[in-house]
């Protein structure tokens, strides 16, 4: 893992865009289970409104709409919806064929894949082929391109991709290949056990050459310079405005389940602004932030999602070489259990975050038989005062002192410091003779402190790069870049090891491993001590319906929504 | 007079060329990178997008490649905020918004202000002068924020006035923003014309003006307004500037596609181009009002000569 530290900043990176795309999507609990079969079963109106129409707002701008050099969730977003991949998130959150016709041909090995493509075109009208794949890709890895997620994504997975970013070789031998115009075949360096849900991901979709090459560097500077191939085509865009609208796209393959007529996007950068805007009726979803959410508790149309964001304190059992009471496992295992994270998420942040007794995230992944991995491992290190206080005298006990103190290092965000001194509180109280200094520093200076080891306790979060346990379970092997905190476990290094090797062609064992794997970070060496999983509360008209929250890739998707009851 | 003009002008190139000199120079020592996501590129990618916006060269042939540039118009291109845009375009594009409310704002607030003032003044110590004087004081201290989402509630969402946010309705989208950018000129305006005309009607002139037996009208607007403007010209120049260059605050509230925000995230992301881009805007803009302020100090007072006297 010799990249964490960029997984690092990505995920932060992640962990803020979710926050910055919060004006527009839905919910998925709730809605769009129904709704397509219904649609499709009976007459095309059914109970649907004949004006469908979806009114939203963005909190950024369209930085580009390069799908080379798209980095952001505004763009992403936009991608989901306008452009489509071999694979799509489906309304479970399950990679589901799209572009490609059915599951792909895999080699006994599992390296490589051949996708055959369904019949499909562009918005002008010409058909979507292997080669639009094979440009795509060659374009987003050839270090001339600049592309931030080319290199990112593909490196260390399809043939010759480290090569070719660094200079070495050419995008022409990336290991993808147009077999003929409907067959394309990739070639991976290792197996990849998530490359489905990868395929999702915006920066695998293809891109038109023929358009590209004619549009030079014009191309995708506005609404007219770009092409698409997705349920809804991008309209009214000039570039650098605030305002933009989707249609739905005729040429779409499966434009018959598209029921959205028009999606209008505008961009509000001011919270109580957005939610003045959604209660004068003329928007329709509005993302709640800090006292926002707290106002609209109680609103019937309040719609929470969680995201694949999980928080936690990283106890560091080494301070600036030294080790320190954190080294002692009932010490570590105290804190774990020594505070109350339902109080926690219900009146500290109360924006529909879940007491978190886990890493990897709950709604995130699925295994063979769409089981929530969550389901798999269950709770691990749950808020237990006479647990902790009992791990906490043997603690003592064994270091032979009678007090402790730490320090929380923490953001300087209002959120943050609420949390770090509700979390002190918490620990002084429940665990005798603990003294906790808070130390509130901005983002830069958090990671320079992470990165030098100078602190006790850290509270950070992940968010994933991937659609797989993995980009969780794997933060904390020996020598990781995120393991900032002298953690080390032989049994731990080689689950993790074996899940990401030889059990690959195991989906069931290497899910075993992996659940084992959080067990001992968890439970066993409370390596970490889990705090709570982000949620996110919007407001949302109850006539839309359909919106799908995703975890990974791009955050929503209106290919299933719908306008129900607004007239 | 038109010598007096010229040299100015001359005077007004030189200092722009200061302006972008230094900003240049501190842009450089700005902490972080313009290359958005720096950290994901490998050493090779990152080269290849520095060189693209001519990153890789030695600082002084920067500084000459963008002077240069200015020379002929050039601003260059936006390297992350909007990837590939003409500066140019970003800043027309989002001039026209910020400049409207901006104007109808000035003139909206001086007009009123310069009334209120007025009549502050030859009312004074009664209570339309308290009124007045409240009225000012409460708009200078009050944030253009919490006067803008009071109007944005009430006018907006409440009574259904006017829209409550957006760029979508004509003239109708620009009166509430045009009203909270009016309140601080007004507040200003209101002040100076006060405390001049106050010591102005009290002067040997008006006395004889009186004596003469000028009309009270006539006292008001032909003695004593025109000398009391003088100072107000000098602070509404460049406020006027700040107003009609946007405002942060404002635009976001009414989320109003103007240039305002631009100002402050350029240098947040260390969008290099879009940080000249906006600071020579904003001098050139600044240093022609001075200009003009310096003319109309001519025009309404005569005993200021600009060109030294001699004509």
């Amino acid at each position: 893992m010799k990249n964490s530290k960029i997984f690092w900043l990505l995920s932060l990176v992640l962990v803020l865009s979710a926050f910055l795309a919060a004006c527009g999507g839905g919910d998925d609990t709730d809605t769009g289970t129904e709704a397509p079969e219904e649609t499709e079963g009976t007459e095309e109106t059914g109970d649907l409104d004949s004006e469908q129409v979806l009114n939203l707002m963005e909190t950024a701008e369209i930085p580009t709409m390069d799908i080379s050099l798209a980095e952001d969730a505004v763009a992403f977003n936009i991608f989901n919806n306008v452009n489509e991949g071999l694979f799509r998130l489906d309304q479970e959150n399950i990679a589901e064929p799209a572009i490609a016709e059915g599951e792909p041909e895999v080699s006994e090995d599992g390296l490589t894949y051949t996708f055959t493509l369904r019949d499909s075109n562009w918005s002008d009208g010409t058909p979507v082929t292997a080669n639009d794949f094979v440009y795509s890709w060659q374009r987003s890895i050839d270090p001339a391109t600049g592309s931030p997620y080319g290199a990112y994504m593909m490196a260390g997975s399809i043939v010759n991709a480290t090569e070719i970013a660094a200079g070495d070789m050419e995008p022409t031998e990336l290991g993808v290949t147009a077999v003929d115009e409907k067959t394309l075949e990739v070639q991976l360096e290792r197996p990849v056990p998530y490359f489905m849900s990868l395929m999702a991901f915006p920066t695998f979709y293809p891109q038109n050459e023929a358009f590209v090459t004619e549009k030079g560097d014009a191309y995708a500077s506005n609404s007219e310079n770009l092409i698409f191939n997705g349920p809804f085509t991008l309209n009214d865009w000039d570039g650098t405005g605030l305002t933009w609208s989707m249609q739905k796209n005729p040429e779409y393959w499966d434009a018959e389940t598209v029921q959205l007529e028009t999606i209008n996007v505008d961009v509000v950068k001011e919270p109580a602004t957005a939610v003045n805007l959604y209660n004068s009726g003329e928007k329709d979803r509005a993302g709640l932030s800090g006292e926002f959410a707290m106002q609209y508790a109680n609103d019937e149309n309040l719609v929470t999602e969680l995201e694949p964001t999980v928080f936690y304190f990283k106890l560091n059992q080494e301070r600036n070489g030294e080790e320190n009471a954190l080294s002692n496992v009932n010490i570590r295992q105290a804190i774990a259990k020594g505070f109350n994270k339902q109080d926690l998420v219900d009146v500290v942040l109360a924006n529909g975050s879940l007491p978190a007794n886990y890493l990897v995230p709950t709604e995130f992944t699925f295994d063979e038989n769409n089981t929530d991995f969550r389901d798999v491992n269950g709770d691990l290190v749950e808020f237990n005062a006479e647990e902790a206080a009992e791990h906490w005298a043997t603690g003592l006990e064994e270091l032979g002192v009678e007090e402790v103190t730490l320090e929380i290092l923490g953001g300087d965000t209002e959120t943050a410091k609420n949390m770090d001194a509700y979390l002190k509180e918490q620990l002084e109280t429940n665990l005798e003779g603990l003294t906790i200094n808070l130390k509130a520093v901005p983002f830069g200076v958090r990671l320079e402190l992470d990165e030098a080891q100078d602190y006790d306790i850290q509270t950070a979060g992940w968010g994933p790069d991937y659609q797989d346990p993995m980009t969780f379970i794997d933060l904390f092997v020996t020598g990781s870049a995120q393991n900032k905190m002298s953690y080390s476990n032989e049994e731990y290094d080689a689950l993790v090891e074996s899940a990401k090797g030889e059990l690959t062609s195991d989906p069931a064992a290497r899910w075993e491993a992996m659940a084992q794997a959080e067990k001992i970070l968890l439970e066993d060496d409370a390596a970490i001590a889990p705090i709570y999983q982000r949620g996110l509360m919007s407001l949302q008209q109850p006539y839309v319906n359909g919106i799908v929250t995703h975890p990974f890739g791009g955050d929503y998707s209106y290919k299933w929504a719908y306008i129900s009851g607004k007239e | 007079m038109a010598k007096y003009i010229g040299k100015r002008l001359i005077y007004m190139v030189i200092t722009l060329a200061l302006i972008a000199t230094f900003t240049f120079f501190l842009m450089k020592i700005l902490p972080g990178s313009p290359v958005a996501s720096a950290d994901k590129l490998s050493p090779e990618q990152r080269a290849v997008v520095e060189a693209r916006y001519g990153l890789n060269e030695p600082l002084p042939v920067q500084y000459f490649n963008y002077m240069f540039g200015l020379v002929q118009g050039d601003l260059g291109i936006s390297i992350n905020q909007f990837k590939g845009a003409e500066v140019t375009d970003v800043i027309l594009s989002r001039m026209g918004p910020s400049a409207q409310i901006g104007f109808q704002g000035m003139v909206l607030g001086t007009v009123l202000g310069i009334l209120l003032g007025m009549i502050a003044a030859l009312r004074q110590n009664t209570w339309v002068d308290y009124t007045s004087t409240f009225v000012a004081i409460v708009g200078i201290s009050i944030p253009s924020f919490v006067f803008a989402s009071l109007l944005q509630y009430w006018f907006g969402l409440k009574w259904e006035l006017f829209p409550v946010a957006l760029w979508k309705d004509g003239f109708m989208s620009s009166v509430l923003p045009s009203i909270a950018l009016a309140m601080f000129p007004l507040a200003t305006a209101a002040r100076f014309i006060r405390t001049e005309m106050i010591e102005v009607l009290g002067s040997d002139y008006i006395t004889l003006a009186k004596a003469k037996g000028a009309s009270g009208s006539e006292i008001a607007f032909k003695h004593a307004f025109r000398n009391a403007l003088i100072p107000l010209v000098t602070v509404l120049g460049p406020m006027a500037v700040s107003i009609l260059t946007g405002s942060l605050v404002v635009e976001q509230i009414f989320a109003i596609p103007g240039i305002g925000e631009q100002f402050v995230k350029s240098i947040m992301v260390n969008d290099f181009s879009i940080i000249m881009g906006t600071t020579i805007f904003f001098s050139v803009f600044l240093i022609v009002i001075i200009l003009l302020v310096d003319i109309l100090y001519g025009v309404i007072d005569p005993r200021i000569r600009l060109s030294g006297g001699k004509s």
